[in-house]
């Protein structure tokens, strides 16, 4: 048993970090989010060079076909640089449901682009009942001569005005189906929705009679809904990781800041009331990246549990992240409060991702699902620690 | 990562499973709940002797001291299987966990031979004498007397705390052989037989009503000068030693623990009934539970992940003190949900007609309390990780 990093995938942690150390310091932070998109071409272009577009795409595609576990590495150190931008939409929304839900034409011609670092993607889920649910998802699809035509709203759709197509989950005859729709369509219209994390930008999209070509029907039904579960719980470590890198960022500044900060004398980190504050700060942030890692290997492995170890870590990461980012503030003090200071970018993340495939709230109900409903025959689950060895 | 077993370990947990299968008393239950308790300990010191002669106690230690040597997976494994059968704990967990290594690390041979094979069959129990009165989290205020006369010491002073205490045949005691000394300086650490004479040992009723823990008092005590373990003036070093130790697999069993129990809340919450509902129907309770399921099974994610670097890097360290924080903080919260769940029943204790689980749940409730005192308070944890983790300056 061994829960932690090989050589390799510490080698990868550290590529990443000095490379978004280089080329998306805090300062290209401020300036991209003070932008329309927060997009930003060449930092794109380098990051598909390094063949992170493509990262966990078979590699028939152009991918890089490395494993959950990478992955969750790489968008940990993304979200320790706050990276802005519509890599999250692009690869762990987008082309993670595209992987899931198309078939190879669509993957050709879709996923392709994307691994290539060609296009940009998101997805539109979310409904005015913002409910994160399937049962939420109401926009009307119809057949018409073969071909689709889609009319409804979407909204909290991230990244939306820079994609260059998008999935939309609509109903069609009543069941969930999966739409591919480019950015040029006639009737489809992107308006932007101001938001507290302005790294990520939010949208409203909406249908106007969008005719999709049948071709761009990725799945429908079970397949459809299937497709959405297994993109989702991807895109949810992408973000529980993404979630850790933040929070371990505001751990060293405000440990940093401890250190050298003077109030009657001394350090302000040599005060138990902060030296706690900051402990309570590791234990979130370690639990967290437990937690991260752990649903990631889940996944990896196709274990039966990696739902539930899903769920698990947004429920924890979800209340941990803004945690962390109320303590780092606290600890800063007045400082912690200006908009110079670091701190309240990574707490308006926080904020979002929180928000973003469900709060600690909805996990909670679906571990209960999971868990509490079926409690009576899974004692011997539970009591797993170690995961058997499969084979 | 590669959180599987290997194959020598799926063995190894294998049989010691199918061993507790055939082992473990029928009538445990009936000794955990109605004996007194120095029944219940001989009950348990004969329960340890029938693991000792199967092999299975200190499985930790090296085999050249009649231990297994087995790997620190090996040791996860062992405390998980024994809390997953629900087997009785062994009688001289003290000096298994704690004193024995101890000894294996800094002993002489003559020491070695003398205490290690008694401590494995439980025919000697030992106790740890290190808290005193005024040296709970600050240790190094330890103020108990060693002075040296002829080739004894003389022992005066008390200490408290003294977990099975009122059980052991032995204490490792921590003293102060140089009296002009302060703080970590001038420590020792001395082996003495708790037969000697001036030797007093007063239990101490605790919250539950137990008592697990007792006073010492040592009134001239002589105690030849050959049990010293190290050497004379390194206490502080040896204890050290003895304290690290002491959380490196402790939290597995822990976990399986509260797993167990978690699982029969849940099992419960389809039964009783909250607002005219079954609990596990109640958007509250529900919400409830699955934090506690959430917790609980991050601590068995935060394990694994300590497990590893006390593997990689040979010893364990202050990460020990993450743990101990998030266990026992998360197993007070679990004991207030499953008193919310079972209601007015919570309340009930052992022997009541009407008690849930013969009042486990009420006495758990209670016992839980100590967790964030016992074994450094969470205060301490803190202090520790903001120092020796975060590398924030000392406060004290």
């Amino acid at each position: 048993m061994q829960f932690g990093l090989t050589e390799t995938q510490q080698t990868l942690k550290n590529t990443v970090r000095k490379f978004l150390a280089a080329e998306c310091p805090p300062a290209q932070v401020r300036k991209l989010m003070d932008t329309e998109t927060a997009f930003d071409p060449e930092l794109w272009r380098k990051m598909a060079d390094q063949g992170w577009t493509g990262i966990i795409f078979p590699e028939d595609y152009g991918g890089f076909g490395m494993g959950m576990v990478e992955m969750a590495v790489t968008l940990e150190e993304m979200g320790r640089a706050l990276l802005p931008g519509p890599y999250f939409s692009t690869v762990l929304m987008a082309g993670a449901l595209l992987e899931s839900a198309g078939n190879d034409n669509q993957k050709h011609k879709y996923l392709g682009p994307i691994c290539r670092g060609e296009a940009k993607a998101t997805v539109a889920f979310l409904e005015d009942s913002a409910s994160w649910s399937p049962e939420g998802v109401h926009l009307k699809a119809r057949a018409s001569g073969g071909d689709y035509i889609l009319d409804g709203q979407k909204l909290f759709v991230t990244d939306a005005a820079i994609a260059d197509f998008l999935i939309c989950v609509g109903r069609l005859d009543g069941a969930l189906a999966l739409f591919l729709v480019t950015a040029k369509a006639a009737g489809l219209r992107v308006t932007d929705l101001p938001s507290i994390d302005s790294t990520r930008k939010l949208y409203q999209v909406t249908f106007d009679g969008v005719t999709v070509p049948r071709e761009n029907l990725l799945a429908r039904g079970d397949a459809a809904q299937n497709a959405l579960g297994r993109g989702r719980n991807i895109a949810t470590v992408g973000l529980v990781a993404e979630m850790t890198g933040g929070m371990q960022r505001l751990l060293d500044i405000t440990v940093e800041y401890a250190k050298t900060r003077k109030q009657f004398g001394r350090p302000i980190g040599q005060f138990q009331a902060v030296q706690h504050q900051c402990a309570d700060m590791l234990v979130y942030t370690e639990s967290s990246r437990s937690a991260a890692y752990f649903a990631a290997y889940a996944i990896q492995e196709g274990i039966r549990e990696a739902a539930a170890a899903v769920s698990v870590a947004k429920a924890y990461a979800s209340d941990a992240y803004r945690e962390v980012g109320n303590r780092a503030i606290q600890v800063h003090g007045g400082m912690g409060f200006t908009w110079e200071n670091d701190a309240h970018l990574y707490y308006r993340r926080a904020k979002a991702s929180e928000l973003m495939f469900g709060d600690a709230t909805f996990h909670r109900e679906r571990i209960a699902k999971l868990i509490i409903d079926g409690s009576q025959v899974r004692q011997e689950e539970l009591a797993a620690v170690a995961v058997e060895q499969r084979r | 990562m590669d959180l599987s077993f290997t194959a020598p370990e799926l063995k190894f947990r294998d049989e010691f499973r199918a061993w507790l299968e055939a082992n473990v008393p029928a009538d445990w239950e009936r000794h955990r709940t109605e004996d007194e308790m120095l029944a219940r300990f001989e009950f348990l010191r004969a329960w340890q002797k029938r693991v000792y002669q199967a092999g299975w106690a200190g499985i930790a230690w090296p085999t050249e001291y009649g231990g297994r040597g087995a790997t620190l997976i090996e040791q996860v494994i062992f405390t998980e299987e024994m809390a997953r059968a629900a087997a009785p704990p062994l009688a001289n967990v003290l000096g298994l966990m704690l004193i024995g290594p101890t000894i294996i690390a800094f002993g002489t041979d003559a020491q070695k031979k003398r205490f290690l094979p008694n401590i494995l069959s439980a025919d000697e129990i030992w106790c740890q004498g290190f808290s005193e009165p005024n040296a709970g989290s600050d240790l190094a205020n330890v103020r108990t007397e060693a002075r040296l006369d002829g080739d004894h010491y003389v022992i005066n002073g008390q200490k408290v705390w003294t977990s099975y205490g009122w059980a052991a045949d032995w204490c490792a005691l921590l003293t102060r052989s140089d009296g002009g000394s302060t703080q970590h300086q001038g420590l020792t650490y001395i082996l003495v037989d708790m037969k000697s004479p001036g030797v007093e040992v007063r239990p101490l009723r605790q919250m539950t009503g137990e008592s697990e823990f007792c006073e010492l008092f040592f009134h001239d005590v002589r105690v030849p000068a050959a049990n010293v373990l190290g050497k004379v003036g390194d206490g502080w070093k040896v204890a050290l030693g003895t304290l690290m130790h002491e959380r490196a697999t402790l939290g597995a069993g822990v976990q399986i623990t509260l797993k167990r129990q978690f699982d029969r809340l849940a099992q419960l919450s389809h039964t009783v009934m909250r607002n005219g509902r079954p609990a596990s129907e109640d958007p509250v309770m529900r919400q409830k539970l699955a934090q506690s399921y959430v917790e609980i099974e991050i601590m068995r994610l935060n394990q694994m992940r300590a497990i590893t670097r006390i593997n990689e890097k040979g010893v364990p360290g202050p990460e020990g003190s993450i743990q101990k924080i998030f266990w026992t903080e998360l197993n007070q919260r679990f004991q207030q949900i499953a008193a919310e769940l079972l209601g007015p029943y919570a309340q009930l204790t052992r022997g009541s007609e009407q008690a849930v689980d013969d009042g486990q749940w009420a006495y758990s409730f209670l016992r839980a309390r100590g967790n964030t005192i016992e074994a450094g308070t969470s205060e301490i944890q803190r202090n520790i990780v903001g120092h020796f983790v975060l590398g924030l300056p000392k406060s004290y």
